[in-house]
């Protein structure tokens, strides 16, 4: 799993069926330090997270699968949880929305 | 899930089986302020709907595959969505 930072949304009416009535975020990837690692993912939303708000996503096809519930979603990276607190070697990261 | 612009059209009449009606375009990857982002691919239009200078999001690896009529089919990037607006702070 991968940490984010939801930075801004994308808005889409056609699309594969699957994507409808579901948000998508672009998430600004971050690394262990909490910083901007300059990549970022388009993402389906599974907890309602906000922006600013630090999360945990999922990049990976088959979990995808299972949060969405269709064997056959054309799904690969999904907000899986809002990050409250992260600690790396022992140094309390920011997480809080920024 | 990335970003991508169509830059092109792909004709192919000879086809593995399960891509018959398959439309092929070429999409650029965008990083997150829409600048290209490594070389062009080829990408399946699971939307049918997708054309050149278009901004699309895209699904790679084997979900492309699941986005397509047939899922069992050997394709890598697929066009899932056209992008009507996309903004992003930060």
């Amino acid at each position: 799993m991968k940490i984010g930072r939801v930075s801004g949304t994308v808005v889409s009416t056609i699309n594969h069926p699957i994507y409808d009535d579901r948000r998508l975020l672009i998430c600004d990837m971050l690394d262990e330090r909490g910083e901007d690692s300059g990549d970022y993912l388009i993402c389906v939303d599974a907890v309602d997270a906000g922006r600013g708000e630090t999360v945990l996503i999922i990049d990976e096809g088959n979990s995808a699968r299972q949060v969405v519930g269709d064997v056959h979603a054309p799904i690969r990276a999904v907000i899986v949880g809002i990050l409250d607190e992260l600690i790396v070697d022992g140094d309390v990261i920011d997480v809080a929305g920024r | 899930m990335q970003l991508a612009e169509v830059v092109g059209t792909v004709v192919a009449t000879v086809k593995y089986e399960g891509l018959e009606g398959v439309k092929f375009l070429i999409v650029q990857p965008l990083d997150r302020d829409r600048r290209p982002k490594g070389r062009p691919v080829v990408a399946a239009d699971a939307v049918a709907m997708a054309g050149p200078g278009e901004l699309v999001y895209i699904v790679a690896s084997r979900e492309a595959a699941l986005a397509c009529p047939e899922p069992f089919v050997p394709v890598d990037h697929a066009i899932v969505g056209i992008v009507d607006e996309a903004e992003r702070s930060g």
